[in-house]
């Protein structure tokens, strides 16, 4: 290495993946559902669809994570968003292509994709 | 890409409870359930809190697994990591609130109180992937003051910092610095690492060299940029070889990288590093020693003046600093000399790492600011003194240090006020005793340590650290008289005065500071014969209380000397001639008939 552009390029790089191991307070929660119910229909690809796009993406703020059974089954695969200071959105039955659309449209530009949240009709 | 990242600490203290093996066994599950393109294992450095060992922690959820054995592995893996469902039983019970909650690690007594400088990345980062420690700014100081500033701006920028040397006397670094900085390129300088890290309870550097050893790397670089150095030499011990290892990875790294080597980030400066691995002499901590060793000979100190700075290793002019301190230097680059000032108190900025043992609960690695109380570190960091003993005093510095008593459990912590209060920060390792502490036996330990380690060469340590010994040993076994404190007094000033190097300069300091805050202890052992802490063996004798004993024969079985007589259910009795004062029976009794006096 001859240049502070390829440190920099390397520290880019990595910091994506050193970045995962910071802990702040204002931190936006991704969970996904990955009780039986959840993997049984297709959450693993969804968490890692989700926890790769942050990566690629450099969302600094966003920690993507995993909880057990949220009581709604027949809504598998579930995605929760907690945004500090805001209530909580619920996305159901999302696919890895869904979960792309909410890295974007949701996590990156701040718009809920109202298209997939659970709402009253479902209950 | 990986989801989760688990950070097994790859330290000498979880190390030795298994840590190794829980990685192993982690990688083989992860694989059986199909997880291993999730989640990735690596492998850190100390995290600090030792006694909870060995630590496992899960990101992105910072869930903090203490005391993990092998056979928890797979629950975590088929419950944690594939399910998302903490296995809080395993939760390092400071982490979990009263609710079952998991805190934040920062939350919990141990860190919040802690500043993490030359830490930073200690129990973060993998130290054998130098890509990790570029992730987390590695290398950028490097590369700032060979783009951007002079070598003299390098050198005010530590000494603004007000940096003073992390290895015992606190010397201020950028004066270190600017006294070998003349005369630039025209002569071979050198640039030293003391990683002979000797103090008995000290493994800061260790783990910062076990943690984080590309920041060395950096510092050193720096420092040569400073100097006009182009070679480095790191000292440190062969008993460290997780350390050695790690230390030969980064520098094989580094060269690959081009960090080290010609031509560094294309600016014409050249710097490289070599190990040199000490066979474990204290006395190879002292400078002039440590250097005369890296040259080959015996390690063995030399006068001063000249001091290293004009005529140091191989003759040259030398710069020695401490791991600790060098794991400092690239962060003041950085964030700049205000940032570090900022930290601490008037005269001692920045942090300081402790190695925190004896009786105390959270044993393990602390950084605090400078200023921080003992009382802090003990009761709050440290979590106290286990079953609920007493604090009786704290001693740093080592063989060098003192001993600090209760009354002045809160004094703020720097250079100066150890030094006024007869201690010494030295590399910081901190033990607490507590009231089952003999204080005279204590001195006797560290004077024993220091008669082991004398290198010899000149009179007064060879010769009165021995005589020093013996008188101790005297007043340990009621022989003593108060002459011999007396006298005892009269040698450690003349040792003092009269020494080649630090190691028998500093060698009475636990005499000298014990006798002056302990001297009824001392006084005790003298003329009473008697060991108020009931410690040294000579002075006391195990009895049996004849009204509390059952007669139920544990003892007599146990005892290894068949000193104790009696009948089944009847008072048992010791002989005195016969006992060996292991303390055995006392142990074992269930009723408490047994006492010592």
């Amino acid at each position: 290495m001859k240049s502070l552009e390829e440190l920099k390029a390397i520290r880019e790089r990595m910091q994506g993946k050193v970045g995962l191991r910071s802990e702040s307070e204002d931190q936006t929660r991704v969970i996904v559902g990955m009780a039986t119910c959840g993997i049984a229909s297709g959450a693993r690809p969804v968490l890692n669809t989700l926890a790769e796009e942050v990566q690629k993406k450099g969302l600094k703020n966003v920690m993507v994570t995993q909880t057990g059974c949220i009581g709604l089954c027949q809504y598998e695969p579930i995605v929760e968003v907690m945004e500090p200071g805001k209530e909580k959105v619920t996305y159901i039955k999302m696919n890895p292509d869904k979960a792309k659309e909410i890295v974007d449209r949701h996590l990156i530009r701040g718009h809920v994709v109202t298209e997939y949240t659970l709402n009253e009709t479902n209950l | 890409m990986y989801r989760s990242h688990v950070l097994v600490c790859g330290g000498t203290g979880c190390t030795s409870s298994g840590s190794q093996r829980i990685i192993e066994t982690l990688k083989s599950e992860l694989a059986r359930q199909g997880l291993q393109d999730e989640v990735a294992v690596v492998q850190t450095g100390c995290h600090g809190l030792c006694a909870m060992g060995p630590i496992m922690v899960v990101y992105p959820e910072a869930v903090f697994y203490a005391m993990v054995s092998e056979d928890d592995v797979p629950e975590i893996v088929s419950e944690h990591l594939l399910k998302g469902r903490v296995v809080t039983r395993l939760v390092y019970e400071e982490a979990t609130g009263e609710d079952g909650a998991i805190k934040s690690l920062k939350d919990t007594d141990f860190y919040s109180k802690q500043t993490r400088v030359a830490l930073r990345n200690c129990g973060v980062i993998n130290p054998e992937d130098i890509d990790e420690y570029i992730g987390t700014g590695g290398y950028e100081a490097l590369g700032k003051v060979l783009t951007e500033m002079t070598p003299d701006d390098v050198i005010q920028t530590i000494l603004d910092s007000g940096l003073r040397g992390r290895g015992g006397a606190g010397f201020p670094t950028g004066l270190k610095w600017r006294f070998a900085s003349g005369n630039r390129g025209n002569v071979q300088k050198y640039v030293c690492c003391n990683a002979d890290e000797g103090d008995p309870g000290a493994f800061m550097d260790r783990s910062v060299l076990e943690g984080d050893p590309h920041v060395v790397l950096e510092a050193m670089a720096i420092a040569g940029y400073a100097i006009g150095a182009s070679q480095g030499y790191i000292y440190v011990r062969a008993e460290y070889p997780i350390a050695v290892d790690r230390l030969r990875i980064a520098i094989r790294q580094a060269r690959e990288y081009g960090l080290l080597g010609k031509n560094i980030f294309d600016s014409g400066f050249d710097f490289d590093i070599d190990l040199r691995l000490g066979a474990g002499a204290f006395v190879c901590g002292e400078e002039t020693a440590l250097m005369t060793s890296i040259e080959g000979n015996r390690g063995e100190p030399r006068p001063r003046p000249p001091f290293p700075a004009v005529k140091g290793l191989f003759g040259k002019p030398t710069i020695l600093n401490n791991v600790e301190t060098y794991a400092n230097i690239p962060q003041i680059i950085l964030r700049g000399a205000d940032w570090f000032a900022s930290m601490g108190t008037e005269k001692s900025k920045g942090t300081k790492v402790f190695a925190l043992g004896g009786k105390i609960n959270n044993t393990g690695l602390v950084e605090i600011p400078m200023g921080t109380t003992l009382r802090t570190v003990v009761e709050e960091i440290g979590g106290g003194i286990p079953n609920g003993k007493k604090f009786k005093a704290a001693q740093t510095g080592g063989p060098s240090g003192g001993c600090i008593p209760a009354e002045h459990f809160d004094i703020p912590i720097d250079y100066d006020n150890l030094i006024s209060i007869g201690s010494m920060m030295g590399s910081g390792g901190l033990i607490v005793m507590d009231e089952d502490t003999c204080m005279v036996d204590i001195a006797k330990f560290f004077l024993e340590f220091t008669v082991d380690e004398s290198c010899g060469k000149c009179t007064p340590c060879r010769v009165g650290t021995k005589r020093m010994y013996e008188i101790l040993d005297k007043i340990t076994k009621g022989e003593g008289t108060m002459e011999d404190l007396d006298k005892l007094e009269e040698l450690a000033y003349y040792i003092k005065e009269n020494s080649l190097c630090g190691l028998g300069q500093t060698a009475p300091n636990p005499v000298l500071s014990t006798l002056r805050y302990f001297k009824d202890e001392y006084i005790a052992h003298v003329v009473d014969k008697r060991c108020p802490a009931g410690v040294c063996k000579d002075l006391l004798s195990y009895r049996i209380d004849a009204d509390k004993c059952r007669g139920c024969t544990l003892c007599s079985r146990v005892c290894p000397a068949g000193a104790i007589e009696g009948k089944v259910k009847e008072p048992h009795m010791i002989h005195q001639d016969k006992c060996l004062k292991c303390g055995a029976c006392m142990e074992k009794c269930r009723f408490g008939a047994i006492y010592k006096e």
